[in-house]
């Protein structure tokens, strides 16, 4: 490819439009770091502040006095750690044995589980609720993370994942002695990092911005998630958003960072996942 | 499959077939069986049992927490109920306005990252997929301060460039407007970067040929991007059909549904009567109908998309 005037200037003009929107699309996170450091008044004036101001650590203390935020933050961080270690153990297991073994009924089984990927969330809400009540595990952790635990989407991420591993290297583990569970953790694991990596991220941002299942089974304020916090705050008649906000961007902050740092194998693995058929 | 070749160059060399049958075969049958298991158990007990349960909660009702077979009533009465039906039209409205647009703005987007004049492109298709990353109150909340009608940023830019305020989330019309626009900042990356990874696999001698036979850009465009994409836009059309129909978190954050219900989806009312009224049976049977909906629709995209494919 020769680079001709003509194709520079239509690359520049290409690169400057997206660039103008991008930054549009960036105007919320710009705003919502700006606006977490200012006091609810200052945000409703005219004009609206638009760079940062000083007023983060007051946001903070209120945020503080009104939801438990440390607390929240807590909650949160453990159920998403928890359920990230958990589920990815079940979905990785799931996906390895879909995607390495020929055994009667497995094309039925997976297609089962896809059909949760369809079913929708809502159809199951009550009666997971009613077992929830039933169980005593309203407002605990392990009624949060135990009903999405074998995660669709997980499974089919891993098997797509898996279903690449050559069976030769495989049988040759075998023909070396290897057990199966043993041939799954030395053999096929090990090249699986960058799918692990994926499915870990997908499944913390999954767990950690997840709203409706944590908003229905947690009832007692001091068992709420970041979500389910800052949702109920706005609904308070004397909203601050100057803390509401500052809780707001303390929540996007950390996953936008996770999701920078690990961000090259999310993509992959979430792109490997969705367009292999 | 780069990554296969010196395994299998390597396998070639020991009779692979016999010397598996080595190990125990009892033991070889049962493992899929044991790595799977612990998937199908927890799928059979949180999904399977309440897809059951749910429907036979919905031949019941719910009368100050005691249930009592009620039959067909409380789909009669969703027949019957016009705020099911606003629900409805809402939800249908998204599909029918919003979804098309935003799949056509991703196709638009995924060629331009996809274009080989575009500079910077891994930082481009980085910042578009972060939206993605947001949780769904995080920017529900961002946005409803944005669009504020009197103080919100937005409004205050509309006036130092002439314009009026908009009453974005207390007017019927605009509240639709608004939450078209919060899912189109928050999904049209997502999108693109599934339309990109299939955008490149279109073989570049396909590209190369159009160039010879003397296609133009829109030309091109036709026959060999949009072919090219079919999987993909399938793809991409039945998740966003599958998350309209399911819409929850935006309405509920945003606009609450209002104003004068013109915001409230299915998901919405389904959990107005289920968690609020705490009538069970009949948010049974939204869900139900609501399951019915995305079956039905799911299937007459597979054949009119997945057609030729």
């Amino acid at each position: 490819m020769t680079t001709t005037p003509a194709r520079r200037a239509r690359g520049i003009l290409l690169t400057a439009g997206l660039a103008i929107v991008l930054a549009a699309v960036g105007v919320p996170f710009y705003w919502l770091v700006v606006a977490a450091t200012h006091s609810s008044q200052d945000i409703f004036s005219s004009p609206p502040p638009l760079l940062p101001g000083g007023n983060l650590p007051e946001n903070l203390a209120t945020l503080q006095e009104t939801a438990d935020f440390g607390r929240v933050l807590l909650n949160s961080l453990l159920i998403a750690a928890v359920y990230t270690v958990c589920a990815g153990a079940v979905c990785t297991l799931a996906g390895y044995g879909f995607a390495t073994y020929r055994f009667r009924g497995r094309s039925g089984l997976f297609g089962l589980i896809m059909l949760g990927l369809v079913i929708p969330v809502q159809v199951t809400l009550v009666p997971l609720f009613r077992m929830m009540s039933d169980l005593h595990w309203l407002d605990t952790y392990q009624a949060v993370i135990a009903p999405n635990l074998a995660l669709p989407f997980g499974i089919f991420l891993m098997r797509q994942s898996m279903s690449a591993l050559p069976a030769e290297l495989l049988d040759s583990g075998r023909i070396d002695g290897c057990g199966e569970l043993k041939l799954f953790w030395k053999v096929a694991l090990p090249p699986m990092k960058p799918a692990l990596a994926a499915l870990a991220i997908f499944l913390f941002l999954y767990q950690w911005n997840d709203f409706i299942w944590p908003l229905i089974v947690l009832r007692d304020s001091s068992s709420f998630t970041v979500p389910v916090a800052l949702a109920s705050l706005q609904g308070l008649d004397n909203t601050d958003y100057g803390a509401i906000l500052a809780g707001t961007a303390i929540a996007a902050v950390p996953m936008a960072l996770v999701f920078l740092a690990l961000q090259r194998h999310f993509v992959s693995g979430l792109l490997a996942g969705a367009v292999k058929e | 499959m780069t990554t296969a070749a010196p395994a299998r160059t390597r396998a070639a060399a020991v009779p692979a077939p016999g010397a598996a049958a080595r190990r125990p075969r009892s033991r070889r049958r049962l493992a899929p069986y044991l790595f799977v298991l612990p998937a199908l158990l927890l799928f059979a007990a949180f999904k399977l049992y309440p897809i059951g349960s749910s429907f036979v909660l919905s031949l019941h009702r719910t009368v100050g927490g005691k249930e009592t077979f009620a039959g067909a009533d409380n789909y009669n009465r969703l027949i019957h109920d016009p705020l099911f039906w606003t629900a409805l039209k809402n939800t249908a409205v998204v599909l029918v306005v919003q979804v098309p647009l935003m799949l056509a703005l991703a196709t638009g987007l995924a060629v331009a990252l996809n274009s080989r004049l575009l500079h910077g492109r891994s930082i481009f298709r980085l910042g578009f997929f972060l939206p993605m990353v947001t949780g769904l109150v995080a920017y529900g909340i961002a946005f409803s301060v944005l669009l504020n009608k009197d103080y919100g940023l937005v409004n205050w830019l509309l006036g130092l460039a002439g314009l009026d305020a908009v009453p974005w989330l207390t007017d019927p019309l605009w509240a639709r407007i608004s939450l078209g626009l919060a899912l189109t900042w928050h999904y049209t990356g997502y999108n693109a970067v599934i339309l990109l990874a299939r955008l490149q696999t279109v073989p570049a001698e396909l590209y190369d040929a159009a160039a010879v036979d003397g296609a133009g850009a829109w030309q091109t465009f036709r026959h060999v991007t949009l072919p090219g994409l079919r999987p993909a836009l399938l793809l991409t059309t039945v998740l966003s059909t599958i998350g309209t129909l399911q819409l929850f978190d935006e309405p509920f954050v945003l606009t609450g549904g209002g104003p004068d219900n013109a915001t409230l989806t299915i998901g919405v009312y389904l959990y107005q009567n289920a968690f609020k009224y705490f009538d069970f049976g009949y948010a049974s049977a939204i869900a139900y109908a609501l399951a019915v909906l995305i079956g039905i629709l799911g299937l007459i995209q597979f054949r009119i998309l997945g057609e030729k494919t």
